[in-house]
């Protein structure tokens, strides 16, 4: 149970404080409700380059981490393709930096201009070795585009090429500021040893005065229905054949999506899993194979992935996963086999709660959903899901014409 | 009400660090527990660990095979009972082969303690290492490297251990025919040598009420006893390399991996606190020299950083980095500069007092739950030290002052003497 209080400033920031004095730190955690689906599809990994830009100096605060590190304090940030998140943790005497320091880069940055030719080499470089200078590092970027034909996540955070980096703009980046970094397209989560009154005070002192700016509203195109079986094959010098098996979901919000998180376990969570047991183990046909879901806000994906011994034709390798997908859809799930995975995801939420920042931002995600609450309603979530919802589920999703195979295959050299 | 944005608000550095500390108890076999006991959720980490036996070249993998199949079976459950037990009960069982130790670790809820632990027992006590569970282990081990050794950090790394360890543990980087050293009576005899109660510390942290306790000693005193045989935690002598610049070409390479640096003391040596601040100042944290100069001044890298190893028998400082192809030279020569720097220059108070802070902070924000107590006093325990480490630690870094820096900078920081392993294109 992650108790919270919750306060809206005038100026429409969500403000929630989760007291936690078992700890000597605090956390601050701004989640801002923009991710790389909110781009323009000719200017893509724009969300995460700002992410960068955001630590370039604030109108201000010419730096933003010295003067955090100078108060021992810690910092980061991720962007994914629903939202941008950044988060600092420090001893929780020094709260009020924290504060200072976000409360100014929501207000305004610098827009350097060296800042930014800096940020898109770093981006780059990122790309080229996350994505590009890796083994197996495009799946995604060749993946996304087989399975989303409309939807902005058809492109990876990091965007569809280098060039869309190479050709950022200082004026697009001020426009994507003003659009999105406003107090009412953000949630606050401060944690830890602070409290409610000392919160209330600091946000209205720091954040209180900052401009509502313009409500941004969302409307993406939406995903058709799939009913075609798609595939692709590459060739690439990597040295072992990879198969995805990617299938359309359902959205976060979805009745199904507890459904379709506990049928990803037993398919793949542990080495008590049906995939690493049948396929790994007994079978002998992948040296790792893995499912799971991608948990996006919108439609979503749920992804098979599997390495084939080198003895094991592709065609092979393939139907294997078929026939376990087979075994789900048509006979009926073990008693003890689906209370394994509700015993797992209970104590995956007890142990979660050991860590502060962990809980900062899951009430900040929850909040975005609709209500930081949920958060504590989620394991009976997972008790009540029903073996014959799975099965049901099964059936729904894995569809040959709801499906996207890509072949890597090792170039022979 | 105005505020002046410009002006940082006051803040207050950090004077004392609380560490938890270990109510200890031996058992009779010779296994010493410690315990931890805090926090508010019912359930506890418990760790077994075990020092790892005397490196053979012959046979190098015995310590990194045994613990990593210990999951693999025993003569009363399969791989497959032991997976559906564990994870039925909602826990988690991890085996971790460390340079030094190895370690078996359960999270388990309390209320399901008593269902979890006779599984751990069996492991420990009665691992069989099945013929077919080694073959598909070798298998997929060697398939894995494969793809591991197309990743030119993970070929930087390797090539930097070997030439600063040698044929040791330290130094091992297996290729596919290694592999086929693995014999099950090899590893049979290696298990019952090394996964002994009088080779075996056991960790405890959570809420620990007074039957857990009682139910884990219970479970791995009496009736586990040592062998006749005694384990053998002794090493070979360590023998650095005296080729120091390794190169090896990747002709498509985008990017090009740099790992360099070079033996230096570990944690037991008095001066080791104040050379992580050095390290720190260098490249141990965001704003430092080397993410200022070669990141954020640059843009040769998406990151950079220094750090430092402290292993049973040796202690390292290391650079390491992936670096644009085109401006490896040119980042080479960075590093170089901020090195010399640390030798001929005095680190500015304003610098230093912000990595003092930092410091103090990351260490205080480190110890976010109990686990992380347990985690700071293994860091102590099997290097021998005492608590006073800590406050030595603490007091060093509060305290050191810039020409003490400069002195060691001038002490462990030959540029020359680094080894440079680079693999891209140079």
């Amino acid at each position: 149970m992650v108790k919270f209080n919750r306060f809206t400033l005038d100026n429409g920031l969500r403000v929630l404080v989760h007291e936690d004095h078992t700890t000597p730190m605090a956390v601050l955690n701004i989640l801002y409700d923009v991710g790389a689906r909110d781009e323009n599809p000719e200017q893509t990994g724009f969300a995460h380059l700002f992410e960068h830009l955001m630590f370039g100096g604030s109108v201000n605060i010419p730096s933003y981490d010295e003067p955090l590190q100078r108060v021992g304090g810690e910092n980061n940030a991720f962007t994914s393709n629903d939202i941008t998140n950044y988060y600092i943790t420090l001893p929780s005497s020094n709260i009020e930096t924290a504060f200072w320091l976000e409360s100014d880069r929501m207000l305004s940055l610098a827009f350097s201009e060296k800042s930014l030719e800096v940020q898109r080499n770093v981006v780059i470089e990122e790309f080229k070795q996350r994505y590009l200078n890796q083994p197996y590092g495009d799946v995604w970027l060749k993946l996304r585009p087989m399975v989303y034909k409309k939807h902005p996540y058809q492109w990876a955070t990091i965007g569809k090429e280098l060039k869309h980096i190479e050709d950022a703009k200082i004026e697009d980046v001020k426009a994507f500021f003003k659009k999105h970094y406003t107090p009412q397209n953000a949630i606050m989560v401060v944690g830890g040893d602070i409290n409610l009154e000392q919160v209330k005070q600091l946000a209205e002192k720091w954040f209180g005065p900052i401009p509502p700016g313009e409500k941004y509203v969302r409307n993406l195109p939406q995903e058709p229905e799939q009913h075609d079986e798609r595939r692709a094959t590459v060739t690439a010098k990597v040295p072992l054949n990879d198969v995805y098996i990617a299938f359309q979901m359902g959205d976060r919000l979805d009745k199904t999506y507890y459904v379709a998180e506990l049928l990803s376990d037993i398919l793949s969570r542990g080495n008590s899993s049906r995939l690493y047991r049948s396929l790994v183990k007994e079978k002998q046909i992948f040296s790792e194979v893995h499912a799971y879901m991608t948990g996006s806000l919108d439609k979503g994906m749920f992804v098979f992935e599997g390495k084939p011994l080198e003895n094991i034709s592709i065609e092979m390798a393939e139907a294997a996963i078929w026939d376990e997908l087979e075994k789900i859809k048509t006979i009926n799930i073990p008693a003890d086999e689906l209370t394994k995975v509700q015993n797992k995801t209970e104590s995956t939420m007890i142990f979660s709660e050991m860590s502060l920042l962990d809980k900062a931002m899951n009430l900040a995600s929850f909040e975005l959903l609709g209500d930081a609450d949920l958060l504590n309603h989620e394991t009976g979530k997972y008790l009540q899901v029903t073996a014959a919802q799975i099965k049901e589920l099964a059936n729904n999703l894995f569809r040959k014409d709801n499906s996207s195979t890509l072949i890597y295959l090792a170039e022979k050299v | 009400m105005t505020i002046d944005r410009k002006q940082a608000p006051e803040f207050r550095a950090i004077d004392n660090i609380n560490l938890l500390r270990p109510a200890h108890q031996a058992l009779d076999n010779g296994c010493n527990v410690f315990c931890f006991n805090s926090g508010d959720q019912e359930l506890v980490r418990i760790e077994w660990i075990f020092a790892n036996q005397r490196y053979n070249p012959e046979k190098p993998l015995l310590n990194v095979a045994v613990n990593t199949m210990l999951t693999e079976g025993t003569n009363n459950m399969t791989q497959a009972q032991i997976s559906d037990k564990v994870d039925f009960y909602g826990a988690f069982l991890q085996v971790d082969y460390g340079y030094d130790n190895s370690l078996v670790t359960l999270y388990s809820l309390n209320k399901h303690l008593q269902h979890t632990l006779p599984v751990i027992k069996d492991i420990l006590t009665d691992s069989i290492f099945p013929e077919k569970e080694l073959a598909t282990y070798i298998r997929n081990q060697q398939q894995k490297l494969q793809v591991s050794l197309q990743k030119n950090d993970f070929v930087a790394r390797r090539a930097f251990n070997k030439a600063l360890y040698g044929d040791t543990a330290y130094g091992l980087g297996a290729d596919a025919d290694t592999f086929k050293t693995l014999k099950r009576d090899d590893m049979l005899a290696h298990f019952k040598q090394m996964y002994q109660p009088s080779n075996c510390t056991i960790i405890i942290s959570g809420k620990i009420e007074p039957q857990i306790l009682e139910l884990i000693t219970d479970t791995f005193d009496k009736s586990w006893t040592n062998p006749d045989i005694k384990p053998d935690a002794t090493q070979p002598e360590i023998k650095p390399s005296t080729e120091h610049f390794y190169f090896t070409e990747k002709p498509d390479a985008l990017q090009s991996a740099i790992r360099m640096g070079l033996p230096v003391i570990n944690r037991t040596h008095p001066d080791f606190p104040a050379l992580q601040v050095l390290n720190t100042v260098l490249g141990g944290y965001f704003g430092s020299r080397l993410m200022a100069n070669i990141r954020e001044d640059k843009g040769y890298t998406y990151g950079i950083g220094s750090g430092m190893s402290s292993l049973k028998h040796a202690g390292a400082m290391f650079i390491a980095t992936e670096v644009g192809a085109d401006v490896c030279k040119a980042a080479i020569a960075e590093i170089e500069k901020e090195i010399n720097l640390l030798k001929s220059d005095l680190i500015p108070e304003e610098e230093l007092s912000l990595v003092r802070n930092y410091m103090l902070g990351s260490l205080l924000g480190s110890l976010e739950n109990v686990f992380s107590h347990a985690d700071k006093f293994k860091n102590l325990y099997f290097a021998g030290l005492d608590y006073d480490y800590y406050d030595r630690y603490v007091e060093t870094v509060k305290t050191i002052s810039a020409e003490r820096l400069k002195e060691l900078a001038n002490v462990y920081l030959d540029f020359d003497g680094f080894y440079k392993v680079i693999v891209g294109k140079y």
